[in-house]
């Protein structure tokens, strides 16, 4: 068995004064490397500029603008095709169908979810409904959406519905069962209930994850309609930016398509970094609900 | 439920003075609530009353159902049986006459600043005109020593600062009655005892009228002005007790003691006696 232990005594003592005692630094201003450095558009700027110039290296090493054209003439090709050809154009119309898409499926969403948190029926309703069309490919409702609305922007704003609905109704449906008793309680103290209740409490409780399903649905809606556009190709007289990269391959022209990439994926950056993030500075990250 | 209708003579009003009418009428109320698998009875016939000014704690240990009595005052909870009654009429529903202080620190919206947070139970009830509620509401966050920080979220107070601007609201309401659900219990033992002293003070300046939920003997003391003694599985009265002799002054002294002794005795001799009876036939 170890050795039992034994307490060891020592002497007592009191600072009389803590005006002697060493603090080496209590706080001290960060460095400029370190302030750079942790702004996140600095650290995510010199990821873009790495991968840029891997790219524009790997171009010019192949040779072969056909199959992969360098950064710089992509870049160019962006340049004409904003300022000498239809892009503008078919940012507009892509960004006008989808705005009215996404819109709708907002309005949908919070009607089902309205639905899901007032009666039990509803919440069945929405679980069975989100359960079952979650995990369907919005696209694969393309050919339905075609057969009964024809080629046109019903169609695509039919398919966009689908992709953001789901999404935005499970979170938001989610978030208002995550409220905790406390608050409800409280809220309930007030003498809220019913719309008043939900629109002073469950929403603004919820509003973290409302918001992740609003950026999911987005996310969904660009890259439906985008696949919607190449797969139907031009609806009317004007097509959408799907339209511009199908019609530019089918041309051979690459560095088109890929400024048509580029411009796809600019767009979800801007709207992601700027508008999304944006609301949630001023709401969630300000209110301490979300890092 | 054949047991309810042999209902026993009425236990109350032994305590009634004359002249006073009571605030708060609680009158042999049964409690349940269901889990998953069980209805569980939470109190059994327990019958207390509240007079204006009463600091009134409601103490037991875990299980006596202390919580459930106090949120069916609250209206957020139905009695099975007996009937309460605020001002002679029965309590129906929750409602800003009846302020709850929680013990989680959630109970503020952290979307609202400490003076959004005060004033929004007010705007939401009509209670006050609206041109009166900033100005109250910064009365009652300068009463809790709060004003520097009438402009900052929750999420930035610490716990103790929560619950102050949790009291500052419910105050501000000046319901009939103030409900604290263990208000103390997630701070830490220095802060807890600044805000035990706290509210003693404010009660002094104001005389409001508080039911408070405690598990702990001395809190109930140095809190409280009269103690209900619950005994648990399922709650029942054991004994009320006058505490309004008693302050942190008081603490550690020999009428103190004596008092937390017997309430002591009274919530462990069960135990003992169970564990007695559980040797004996073991």
């Amino acid at each position: 068995m170890a050795e039992r232990l034994e307490l060891v005594l020592r002497p007592e003592f009191e600072e009389t004064s803590l005006e002697d005692a060493q603090v080496a630094e209590v706080q001290r201003p960060l460095n400029a490397l370190e302030r750079v450095t942790n702004l996140d558009w600095v650290r995510r700027l010199a990821i873009l500029v790495l991968l840029a110039g891997a790219w524009e290296a790997y171009g010019r090493y192949l040779g072969n603008p056909l199959m992969v054209p360098t950064f710089t003439e992509v870049l160019r090709a962006l340049w004409d095709a904003l300022f000498h050809g239809p892009l503008f154009e078919r940012i507009y119309a892509t960004l006008k169908v989808l705005l009215i898409g996404y819109a709708a499926g907002l309005l949908t969403a919070a009607a089902f979810t309205a639905l899901a948190v007032s009666t039990r029926v509803g919440t069945d309703l929405l679980s069975t409904l989100t359960a079952m069309f979650n995990p369907l490919p919005a696209i694969a409702l393309l050919p339905i959406a075609l057969l009964w609305f024809g080629l046109g922007t019903p169609s695509l704003v039919f398919v966009i519905v689908h992709s953001v609905l789901w999404a935005v109704a499970l979170n938001t449906h989610t978030g208002f069962l995550a409220v905790s008793d406390t608050m409800r309680m409280a809220g309930h103290n007030y003498g809220l209930h019913g719309l008043r209740f939900v629109v002073h409490i469950l929403m603004p409780a919820a509003l973290p994850a409302i918001l992740a399903g609003a950026k999911i649905g987005w996310a969904f809606a660009w890259r439906t309609l985008i696949a919607a556009e190449l797969v139907f190709g031009v609806s009317s007289r004007s097509g959408g930016l799907g339209w511009f990269i199908f019609e530019n391959r089918n041309e051979l022209q690459t560095a088109n398509v890929f400024a048509g990439l580029t411009a796809v994926i600019v767009i979800g950056l801007l709207v992601e970094s700027v508008i999304f993030r944006n609301i949630e500075l001023r709401t969630v990250r300000r209110w301490g609900m979300q890092r | 439920m054949t047991v309810l209708a042999t209902a026993k003579p009425a236990v109350p009003p032994r305590t009634r003075p004359a002249g006073a009418a009571p605030l708060l009428e609680v009158d042999r109320v049964t409690m349940q609530y269901k889990t998953r698998e069980h209805l569980v009875t939470a109190t059994s016939r327990v019958s207390f009353d509240v007079y204006r000014a009463d600091r009134f704690v409601l103490l037991g240990p875990s299980g006596c159902g202390k919580s459930t009595l106090l949120k069916g005052v609250g209206g957020f909870l139905k009695p099975v049986e007996g009937g309460m009654r605020l001002n002679g009429r029965p309590i129906e529903a929750p409602g800003p006459d009846r302020m709850m202080v929680f013990q989680e620190f959630d109970q503020l919206m952290p979307w609202k600043t400490v003076l959004q947070n005060v004033a929004f139970p007010m705007k939401m009830s009509h209670a006050f005109p609206a041109r009166e509620i900033e100005a109250r509401a910064m009365a009652a966050i300068e009463k809790v020593g709060l004003a520097r920080f009438r402009d900052v979220y929750p999420h930035m107070l610490s716990g103790g600062m929560k619950q102050r601007v949790a009291i500052a609201r419910a105050m501000a309401m000046e319901p009939q009655m103030l409900l604290m659900d263990e208000p103390y219990a997630s701070l830490d033992a220095l802060t807890r005892r600044k805000m035990q002293e706290e509210l003693l003070q404010l009660w002094d300046d104001i005389r409001f009228t508080v039911l408070f939920v405690t598990h702990s003997i001395e809190e109930a003391i140095i809190v409280g002005s009269r103690i209900l003694v619950l005994s648990p599985h399922p709650g029942r009265v054991r004994a009320e007790l006058n505490a309004h002799e008693f302050t942190h002054a008081e603490q550690g002294g020999t009428g103190f003691m004596a008092l937390n002794r017997r309430i002591h005795n009274m919530l462990f001799a069960e135990h003992v006696e169970a564990a007695a009876t559980g040797a004996a036939h073991g």
